[in-house]
């Protein structure tokens, strides 16, 4: 399978009021395309730094990001981000449809591609409302459903059910599955929640404190067809998450 | 019907005052009510309308639109671009602090005291400030994440003028627009005091100085009552522009 995303090296330093702050040491993992990598690490540990650097929304200060073969030196085409702030990634003065039709209404048939995305989100009623008269889980399912309209390589969902409460985010959970498995994209998806970054991926990539490097990169060995309930039960699950959990503690500790 | 009440109760009340104490009064310069209303027709007859009113109308509503398209324009630059913010902000805080009427007399040295052009100039000037200040404040407090999403994708700089800056800042601009619309209807009347011998204020002022009382009270409830209009006006403006600021600051509160 080819490398989607390329993470060789990357480091940031934070610099300013006579104060340096290096927030990433060094990281490097591939992404293979089609995969669905969870990144997970103790609170602080650079997640949100590491993501913004993949997107292109912040210089790295070593190292290089490559997208499909490319440097990432600026927001690349081929990616979309989901971010935690729900509320304050959608436009409150568009409506949920136009929200969703705004970054591709130069493409052709846009308007097909996003009654699509939001019939995939389950929110085809809603394309007339604007995002603040929506609850927070289906607000961030427009978020969802913007991304995939917009056909990225590599989706990248920063913390996404972070603000909302568990039952939607189990809902929401089930959902980017759903949608992975129909549409074959790429996802990292970064959390600080072992358990989601357990059911979700196919891997997960374990962060140390920081300054951040990959501490462990965990396969998560289930099946392919998972159940918030069956599969948050089996041994298996157990297994895979005690693992993880020792790891963040391990990274907690070493700060 | 209970808001409409409440609505007109105050002012009824303050007419009758008006009509039961200067029919008492008996001052040549406080001439009754009804005098003042039987003479209001004849006063502002269609010649005063077409010749004074409508003209000191159209100076306030071309100086007002060029103080909107200039504020909102330079506030747009300004607000967006820091280096050009360093630069201008002590020179706006010093035109700022001026009140516009003392520049009259030197717009005038330019442009003339009795045609439209230094009472268009005064009123742009003298709007222009709000607006410009609020733009910039208002481009400024713009989201970062819904900066972050327009970048990451790819929003070309058409979209992210119209949907992100403009939209963004409208809340405040339209602040800066009230503020500056009672500034314009002060300026519309002022600029007609220096040498001009049509327009409203310039005809208010001609009352005066003839002693024709209750002609100049007359002009007073016509400024008085254009004032309504404008905020009427403005306010359907607003909630039309405003719609989604308007439901999302309540589904704030609510929430």
């Amino acid at each position: 399978m080819a490398v989607s995303l390329d993470v060789d090296g990357l480091a940031k330093t934070y610099t300013g009021h006579g104060r340096d702050v290096e927030a990433i040491r060094d990281l490097t993992f591939k992404v293979q395309q089609g995969e669905l990598v969870c990144v997970v690490g103790p609170s602080g540990a650079g997640k949100t730094t590491l993501l913004r650097c993949i997107a292109g929304l912040l210089d790295s200060s070593g190292g290089q990001v490559r997208l499909d073969g490319v440097p990432v030196t600026e927001p690349p085409p081929g990616m979309a981000v989901v971010f935690q702030e729900y509320g304050r990634s959608l436009f409150p003065w568009l409506t949920v449809r136009k929200n969703v039709e705004l970054p591709i209404k130069s493409r052709p048939a846009f308007r097909k591609s996003a009654e699509a995305a939001l019939e995939a989100v389950g929110l085809s009623d809603s394309a007339d409302a604007h995002p603040w008269q929506l609850s927070g889980g289906m607000q961030q399912r427009v978020a969802i459903a913007r991304a995939i309209a917009y056909e990225p390589s590599v989706l990248l969902m920063d913390e996404p059910f972070a603000a909302v409460d568990a039952q939607t985010r189990a809902d929401l959970e089930d959902l980017v599955r759903t949608l992975w498995r129909r549409l074959g994209i790429t996802i990292v998806f970064v959390t600080h929640d072992i358990d989601e970054s357990v059911y979700l991926g196919q891997r997960v990539l374990v962060l140390s404190n920081r300054p951040t490097t990959v501490l462990a990169d965990v396969p998560v060995d289930l099946p392919e067809e998972r159940t918030q309930l069956e599969t948050r039960s089996s041994p298996a699950f157990a297994e895979i998450r005690s693992q993880v959990w020792t790891l963040v503690q391990q990274a907690k500790k070493d700060s | 019907m209970r808001r409409v009440l409440l609505a007109v109760a105050l002012p009824a009340v303050l007419i009758a005052v008006w009509w039961v104490v200067s029919a008492l009064a008996g001052s040549f310069f406080w001439p009754p009510l009804s005098t003042v209303l039987a003479v209001f027709p004849e006063t502002w007859n269609a010649d005063r309308i077409v010749g004074d009113v409508l003209p000191s109308l159209a100076r306030l509503a071309i100086g007002y639109l060029i103080a909107l398209v200039g504020g909102v324009v330079l506030g747009v630059a300004i607000g967006s671009f820091r280096t050009l913010r360093a630069m201008a902000e002590p020179v706006l805080e010093f035109f700022r602090a001026l009140p516009p009427p003392v520049l009259i007399p030197v717009i005038a040295l330019f442009a003339g005291y009795t045609g439209w052009t230094s009472k268009i100039v005064t009123i742009a000037l003298g709007c222009l400030w709000p607006i410009l200040l609020n733009t910039v404040d208002g481009v400024r407090s713009v989201d970062e994440v819904l900066r972050d999403t327009a970048r990451s994708y790819r929003l070309g700089p058409v979209d992210r003028f119209l949907h992100v800056v403009l939209r963004g800042a409208s809340p405040r601009i339209v602040t800066g627009a009230r503020q500056a619309l009672s500034i314009g209807v002060i300026l519309m009347v002022i600029s007609e005091l220096f040498g001009a011998n049509r327009g409203l204020g310039a005809t208010i002022v001609q009352f005066q100085r003839g002693f024709e009382v209750p002609e100049m009270w007359t002009g007073i409830i016509l400024l008085g009552l254009l004032g309504v209009v404008l905020s009427v006006l403005f306010r359907l403006v607003e909630n039309w522009t405003l719609a989604w600021y308007h439901g999302q600051r309540q589904a704030e509160r609510k929430g």
